[in-house]
């Protein structure tokens, strides 16, 4: 029971001034942070209960200004946001101009993996530090090799092999892969397979979904047919827009659970995540956007804050400093997941622990116990440094 | 498996065990939305108390007639009647009190409402918010120093240490922290301040005159992952040689010596340890378990862990009646 003998390391720090009450007796300075979107046109899902709300990822950074906000007022530092939503027949790359032009260089964005490649490649961005909050591409991570771009959103590998390693944990090995038609699916599935053979699964069938007309009506006598006649312990189902995933629990031929894109979801944030301090947070979200917060508001949120925190620990508004900060080995972010989050030197990729939401309740937070790591478990999740060939 | 094989070893050896001192221990239970009472002599539950909702941080007046409870999602203070075990009233608090020091006044009470950013000022006797103070984000810890001229809040987002000035209810300064400040205790002779940091896995010891950080103790333990290690509660001992410190996920408590920071000892306790009690003759320790949902009693003398008791849902705070 007793423990002898481990001597804490014991280290004078360099002392902090004692800060002054409130920041008003001398001139705030104010740290600008960009938001950049684009308007979208998604075609309708089956499924309507969970609207895409149009304040989605920007409701996240608002209240990572407010956050920052209330410790700048202690520092001297009011925090700003500029939203630029780019129109649907707009060109990001303006966009982006038109916030480097108003002397924006720290800038949030919420963009497909697409055009966060044109506008991270733009002349324009060199001395800039761009955060992707809405776009989950492994190749961003690890062939894209962004310099200037640093991802608070998980990856889909992150997410697939979180899930991987609780499935595997369960001894639930043998997977059936159902597939959707968009590209995003099969980036999904192909996340899927990179982590089934990562962790030791099986993936024992895969199947394309293929019907396009309302299944709702149907689900009862089509998924039984699509589902029989295949011998697996686990549905696995690729729908990232939420077509026709939430049709297939109860509707397989055998008693099947299912996760993945429905179900038992990985993902970045989900209303079900209380412990760690989390209920502040939805409770402060809630507030504000009027909804539960979503993954690409979880991770503009810490976007924000990673900037808040650099500006706070250097005391500086200086790009320079701040975002040299965010990439050395003394940040760290309180977010509300257990334990403190960091970016990945090699990918620019925030490491987190990745919570498995069932509707109602929080199932695990990976990474799951017993998956071990040289340096630390957070990087069992996605591509790891040996996997990543980028000169940052 | 393990934890509980030693912990039955432990109940077993308990007979053999000296007479404790009397006195009555009170856990708050933040998912029962109840008090456990426990006899120190016997360290067994003899009743619970249904309270407010979310009940957390809770503490004694001094002539120790009353308990007040901090009834977080009640949004309220209650004052309960420790003889009776009866609610008597309701504070105005603000909303979502968390965490409370009672000024050495006896009168006072400085609360953390977490979910408002900010420091409420309450007279028990008049019932009435004196002052509400802004602070960072998230409130939680608070401390009153024994000289009584010292109110101290710690914001777990804003990650710092506010210090408020009682004589004017003024915020007058802030020291930054580590990641997620929880707790915040006084040394006896207010020269310092300890402050526990969750997330950056610290406790920072400040200098209360120049508010500047003068140490900062981490932790290691083996087979543990730093990350794991989150201080939280602290105790230190009136005669200013040791401090414990509770370190939640990591499910030890540290035992640091208080003058030269080093820390001596790890004592595995339950799942998730909050917050720790000393007896009054600072021969036991007693700490709440949120994840396990017990207590474990520790014998500061020969620095082991003695009993566990099983007490409600989630045990965050506790407090000792003579």
């Amino acid at each position: 029971m007793r423990r002898t003998g481990f001597l804490a390391a014991l280290c004078l720090s360099t002392a902090l001034t004692a800060l002054p009450a409130l920041a008003a007796e001398k001139a705030m300075q104010a740290v600008d942070i960009g938001w950049l979107s684009k308007e979208r046109d998604l075609p309708p899902v089956l499924s309507n209960l969970d609207e895409i709300p149009a304040d989605k990822g920007v409701a996240g950074a608002r209240l990572g200004i407010s956050d920052n906000d209330t410790t700048g007022r202690f520092m001297g530092h009011d925090y700003t946001l500029t939203e630029l939503v780019v129109p649907l027949e707009g060109d990001v790359a303006d966009g982006f101009r038109q916030l480097r032009d108003s002397g924006h260089r720290l800038i949030v964005t919420d963009l497909t993996a697409e055009e966060l490649q044109t506008v991270a490649a733009l002349p324009e961005a060199a001395d800039t530090l761009i955060f992707n909050a809405g776009a989950p591409d492994d190749a961003l991570r690890q062939t894209a090799c962004l310099a200037n771009v640093l991802h608070t959103l998980p990856s889909r590998a992150m997410l697939a092999d979180a899930l991987a390693q609780f499935l595997v944990k369960k001894q639930w090995r043998e997977w059936f892969l159902v597939i959707g038609p968009a590209t995003g699916d099969k980036a999904f599935a192909d996340a899927i397979r990179r982590a089934a053979a990562r962790f030791g699964a099986e993936i024992v069938a895969e199947k394309e979904w293929q019907w396009d007309h309302d299944i709702r009506r149907t689900a009862h006598e089509e998924i039984p047919l699509v589902t029989q006649d295949v011998d697996y312990q686990m549905l696995i189902v690729a729908d990232e827009r939420g077509d026709f995933g939430e049709y297939i629990p109860y509707n397989t031929w055998e008693p099947t659970l299912v996760a993945g894109t429905q179900g038992l979801v990985p993902t970045a944030w989900h209303k079900v995540v209380e412990q760690w301090g989390a209920v502040q947070l939805q409770n402060r979200f809630e507030e504000l956007a009027g909804r539960p917060m979503r993954p690409e508001d979880y991770a503009a949120w810490a976007a924000v804050r990673s900037v808040g925190e650099a500006v706070t620990r250097e005391n500086t508004i200086e790009f320079e400093p701040v975002n040299a900060f965010i990439r050395s080995d003394a940040f760290e972010l309180a977010g509300f997941k257990g334990r403190k989050l960091t970016y990945r030197p090699w990918s620019g990729q925030l490491r987190q622990p990745i919570p498995l939401a069932a509707p109602r309740a929080l199932v695990a937070l990976a990474p799951m116990e017993g998956f071990l790591h040289q340096t630390t478990e957070l990087d069992t999740l996605g591509y790891d440094a040996p996997e990543v060939d980028c000169d940052r | 498996m393990r934890l509980r094989t030693t912990l039955l070893a432990l109940g077993l050896g308990l007979a053999a065990s000296p007479a404790l001192a009397a006195g009555t221990l009170y856990v708050s239970n933040e998912k029962d939305d109840s008090l456990s009472v426990v006899d120190i002599e016997t360290l067994e539950v003899v009743d619970t108390i249904p309270v407010g909702m979310r009940p957390r941080g809770i503490t004694l007046s001094k002539d120790q007639k009353t308990l007040y409870i901090c009834a977080s999602d009640s949004d309220t203070v209650q004052v309960m009647d420790i003889a009776s075990r009866k609610i008597l009233h309701n504070l105005p608090s603000g909303e979502d009190p968390e965490q409370f020091a009672l000024h050495p006044d006896d009168r006072h009470l400085y609360i953390a409402n977490e979910d408002d950013a900010i420091v409420t000022v309450v007279d028990t006797e008049s019932r009435q918010v004196v002052e509400q103070i802004d602070v960072g984000v998230e409130p939680e810890g608070m401390a009153v120093s024994h000289d009584g001229k010292w109110a101290v809040n710690t914001s777990e987002t804003t990650n710092m240490v506010h210090w408020i000035d009682t004589a004017t209810q003024k915020l007058v300064a802030n020291t930054l922290v580590d990641q997620r400040p929880r707790h915040a205790v006084f040394t006896r002779d207010d020269s310092l301040l300890w402050v526990s940091s969750e997330i950056g896995g610290t406790v920072s010891i400040i200098d209360v005159d120049s508010k500047e950080i003068v140490h900062k103790i981490s932790f290691e333990l083996p087979n543990i992952h730093p990350d794991r290690i989150q201080p939280v509660g602290m105790e230190l001992t009136s005669d200013g040689r040791t401090a414990f410190i509770s370190l939640g996920p990591a499910n030890h408590v540290a035992v640091v010596d208080a003058q030269t920071y080093e820390v001596k000892d790890y004592l595995l306790v339950g799942r998730r340890v909050w917050h720790m009690t000393l007896t009054p003759d600072e021969k036991l320790l007693f700490t709440a378990n949120g994840v396990s949902g017990d207590v474990s009693v520790i014998d500061v003398e020969d620095m082991s862990v003695r009993k566990t008791i099983k007490v409600g849902r989630y045990p965050w705070g506790l407090a000792i009646v003579e």
